[in-house]
């Protein structure tokens, strides 16, 4: 960073006043020039962003003040999940300190370590094992034992901390505190890699549960979300989408608007538009009469055939996860082989609050308050798209409202930047409704095909996986802008389609997708990386240009995948008339997924025969169980599912009764986060897999509002609920937020499979498809 | 433009406004209130819910002027963090929420439909919430936090 660059970050708010007031929170340890200094670091590719204070620093992530409280910094922000809590409880453990005395800061440029994005249940493994947040924490503790060693004169394996103190074992008069030690001065250390972590039989913070400290704030409304930032001289912004897909802008009348109170500024910039207002009712006004004229646009395919266009469409780029190379020949020496397709819409993120953020460009400079799950590429971008250099943007973090993945959250943060810059001033753009269903980057849809071979015991011995998903644009960090609509709009093109077919043999076991089912081996080179026992297997996954953006929504492709495979094990469990659960253990080698499926179905006083449940009845009301299990990333958390429903035979409606939850995420860091996140995951897959759905027409998406894209509302019959927290704390810290969710649309469907004989193969399980899968039963 | 006076949370306030603006646009930006929220401008949501006149209103499509003289409450008109209503309390024991942005709209509309129903049933407050959402599913921890609110209150 150049010495003008540091000025600039000075001046555009980047000063011990301007940082009080907006994190409202107190930088302690050494002086904000010194940080900015460290923010010179190196940063390279693969690694963190240039400007981002060097993540192998101890004072990137930790600070002491004098009077003993403790600063942590990190890359992983609050988005509801609870992490920063977490991560609290972690630092106040690995330095010996009450809760109350660490103050987290996250997700700004000006002061936090790049850590990429907050997503795909990634936290907990990076913040919670032996680098970064973890192991700073580490190595600031053993370095605070040798300082107070040799200041006491007591070797160091005769100290004890507690309460910020350091003390020596049986003589309290010789005792020195964190603030004598280190308060106010760096540590100037690199992270060691071979500092102690304290291990969880010693812990006395982490493992218990901890209360989160921003909900007395959010349930007494004085919670400062994204769209509760306010800026001296802040103006509103609203923008204006092509109305049809592929419009582009032919006209803009200004003149349709002129007059109109508070109206500031008209913006147009390829085919994004926008107005600026005084106030935000003015600005939804001046937006709403705004004439536009636009192109009809590129049309879309009829919504009704839609898989089948997926399966047909050509060119496709090609996937290889994993491939034994003798699956057709075992399916041909199969004694059965059993068939079945599995379909999955686009789904919207929703966002309850749409999405919404505050610019101020000024000039060269831009300070940013965004929702963004990752800061440092969205400075990159929105220099992009602004012109700007990135070290003279600030991203400061701030909650939106729950994302779930890639909502809008990026899109509008590129809104408000360019609006603000065509007004000189800071601007405020919170997206309506419909624009936030629109022009969020949707959560793929699949079209799965999955085939296995079965011996004359009804034993797997091959299994077979293949699935189309159209895809267009993704996050767009480090340098894609044109990953969403409003950097496309302002000419920024998305990541390149590049056709690919065949797929190149797989490089190495890489289930991040969940494509490789749970029960598959997945040898490479000779050595299972799976986590179950069917040696032969194939998975094939085509990508196809998609007519929306797309982008990661809670366990993306994970969700789809696994709903397939798991709905599918046990139409084979039904094939091999075998009990859904003994039949999965017949085929799992990872005793994890073991245990977790064992303790769901211990909690479920699981009734252990093959579905469908014998005697069923053909009408009225029937109730059934069913089970799922997963691997999550195969590797990275494990979940076990089983759910009781009422299938109204009459009317095709689903009711989930109850839901039991077995959750292994590795040594429990919170445990009463780690069951709200199970709770929610559970219900938000419920919602997912009974309603949820993105419609269109052949010009546009029609799903625009909340009677149109369906979601479980607060009066739903919430089933009961029951979370098993399995804890092992002797194991690597995995993912927790998406493994419930990850399970449960197969588990209610086999359970509706159970009760009447029907078996659901398209999500959402809407009346219409339940009742034409109960009419077509044999 | 019209100058209205506007009576939140027993305080007086003037404001001069577009009668016809949104009394949420004139809470959240007028007078900065962070506890009523934009979720769809439609009053399919919840997130902006307020009390006037003792009822959960929709303040997203409820016109400012026709808050004119009467008691609006917002969620900071309930309790603060030091010293908050029972029913943010019993939020905070269950730890019954996740983002957090549909908060304000369940604890207003389920207390507005408790002070005129205090011996109602699980399934009454439950048809009471039946319009609003909550899109991380905290469902479970907020049922459980409003109905020990309710049982305090029947009693």
């Amino acid at each position: 960073m150049t010495p003008d660059a540091v000025a600039a970050l000075t001046r555009s708010g980047f000063s011990r006043r301007g940082f009080l007031k907006t994190s409202g929170a107190l930088i302690v340890g050494f002086s904000i020039a010194d940080r900015i200094a460290e923010a010179q670091g190196p940063g390279g590719a693969g690694g963190p962003s240039p400007g981002s204070p060097p993540i192998n620093q101890v004072d990137s992530w930790i600070a002491i003040a004098a009077d003993g409280s403790v600063t942590a910094y990190s890359g992983k922000e609050e988005l509801g999940q609870g992490i920063s809590t977490a991560q609290t409880q972690l630092v106040a453990e690995e330095l010996s300190v009450p809760f109350h005395r660490v103050t987290l800061i996250y997700c700004d440029t000006a002061m936090t370590p790049d850590q990429a994005y907050t997503s795909g249940s990634q936290s907990h493994p990076a913040n919670f094992n032996h680098g970064n947040l973890a192991q700073a924490g580490a190595t600031a503790r053993e370095a605070l034992f040798k300082m107070a060693s040799q200041q006491l004169g007591v070797p160091v394996d005769q100290l004890t901390a507690a309460d910020g103190t350091i003390s020596a074992k049986g003589d309290p008069s010789k005792t020195i505190t964190y603030g004598q030690l280190v308060g106010g001065k760096k540590f100037n250390l690199t992270l060691d890699p071979k500092a102690k972590r304290k291990p969880p039989s010693e812990w006395t913070i982490l493992g218990t549960p901890a209360q989160r400290p921003d909900i007395p704030e959010i349930v007494t409304g004085q919670f400062e979300f994204v769209h509760n930032v306010r800026v001296p001289g802040m103006l509103h912004g609203r923008v204006v989408r092509p109305p049809a897909a592929g419009a582009t802008v032919m006209n803009v009348d200004e003149g349709s608007v002129a007059g109109m109170p508070g109206l500031v500024k008209v913006v147009v910039k390829k085919n994004f538009v926008g107005v600026v207002a005084e106030k935000p009712w003015q600005a939804l006004q001046a937006a709403e009469k705004l004439k536009v004229t636009w192109t009809p646009g590129s049309g879309l395919a009829n919504n009704g055939d839609f898989y089948d266009q997926l399966r047909n469409q050509k060119p496709t780029r090609d996937v290889l996860l994993t491939d034994s190379k003798d699956v057709e020949q075992k399916l041909g020496q199969a004694a059965a082989v059993v068939k079945a397709t599995y379909q999955h819409p686009f789904q919207a993120h929703g966002s309850m609050g749409s999405s919404c953020a505050v610019a101020d460009v000024q000039g060269d400079k831009a300070t940013i308050w965004s929702p963004t799950q990752g800061v440092w590429y969205q400075r990159s971008t929105a220099a992009m798209v602004l012109g700007l250099k990135p070290e003279n943007v600030r991203v400061i973090f701030r909650r939106g409202s729950g994302c779930y993945g890639l909502n809008a959250a990026d899109t509008v943060t590129y809104d408000a930047a360019l609006l603000s810059q065509a007004a000189g001033k800071p601007v405020r753009v919170q997206l309506t409704r419909k624009d936030e269903l629109t022009s969020e980057n949707y959560g793929n849809a699949f079209l799965m095909d999955e085939r296995a071979g079965l011996d004359a015991q009804g034993n797997i011995i091959a299994w077979d996986h293949e699935a189309w998903s159209p895809t267009l644009g993704n996050r767009p960090g480090p340098g894609t802008p044109g990953n969403v609509i409003t950097g496309s709009l302002v000419g920024f093109q998305p990541e390149a389609f590049t056709p690919r077919s065949p797929a190149p043999e797989p490089r190495g076991f890489n289930n991040n997708s969940n494509g490789i089912p749970s029960y598959a081996a997945a040898l490479f080179d000779g050595v299972p990386k799976g986590a179950g026992k069917v040696r032969s297997a194939r998975v094939l996954v085509h990508n196809i240009p998609s007519p929306f953006f797309t982008g990661p929504l809670r366990s993306p492709a994970r969700f789809q995948n696994t709903f397939a495979h798991e709905s599918f094990m046990d139409e084979l469990a039904s094939h091999a008339k075998a009990d859904p659960v003994e039949y999965r253990l017949r085929h799992l080698s990872n005793e994890r997924v073991i245990d977790v499926l064992k303790a769901a179905a211990k909690a479920a006083n699981w009734d252990a025969r093959p579905s469908p449940e014998p005697g069923m009845r053909k009408r009225g009301l029937a109730t059934g169980r069913g089970v799922a299990c997963v691997a999550y990333e195969g590797d990275n958390g494990y979940t076990g599912i089983v759910t009781e429903v009422e299938v109204d035979q009459d009317s095709g409606k689903i009711a989930v009764k109850r839901v039991f939850v077995a959750i292994d995420a590795g040594p429990i860091s919170n445990p009463d986060g780690l069951k709200n996140q199970a709770e929610g995951g559970a219900l938000q897959g419920m919602s997912r897999a009974l309603l949820e759905e993105v419609t269109w027409d052949n010009q546009k998406v029609t799903s625009i509002d909340w009677r149109t894209y369906h979601t479980l509302p607060l009066g739903f019959p919430v089933p009961q609920l029951e979370c098993v927290l399995l804890n092992r704390p002797n194991e690597e810290a995995t993912g927790a937020g998406e493994t419930a969710i990850t399970v449960i649309a197969a588990a209610i469907g086999n359970a509706v499979f159970d009760a009447t004989g029907a078996r659901l193969r398209q999500i959402p399980f809407t009346p219409e498809r339940v009742k034409a899968a109960l009419s077509s039963r044999a | 433009m019209s100058l209205l006076t506007l009576k939140v949370n027993g305080k007086t306030h003037n404001v001069d406004v577009d009668p016809a603006t949104p009394l949420l646009y004139v809470l959240s930006d007028d007078l900065e209130l962070r506890g009523p929220k934009f979720g769809c401008g439609l009053g399919q949501c919840g997130a902006c819910t307020v009390i006037l006149k003792g009822a959960a209103v929709r303040s997203c499509i409820t016109p400012v002027k026709a808050a004119v003289g009467s008691e609006i409450t917002t969620l900071e008109g309930l309790g603060t963090p030091e010293k908050p209503h029972p029913i943010q309390q019993a939020f905070i024991n269950e730890q019954a929420a996740q983002c957090g942005f549909c908060v304000n709209g369940v604890i207003l509309t389920a207390k507005a439909f408790l002070d005129k129903h205090p011996q109602a049933s699980e399934a009454e407050i439950q048809q009471a919430l039946s319009g609003v959402l909550c899109r991380c599913f905290t469902h479970v921890r907020m049922y459980q936090a409003i109905q020990k609110y309710a049982k305090a209150v029947a009693r």
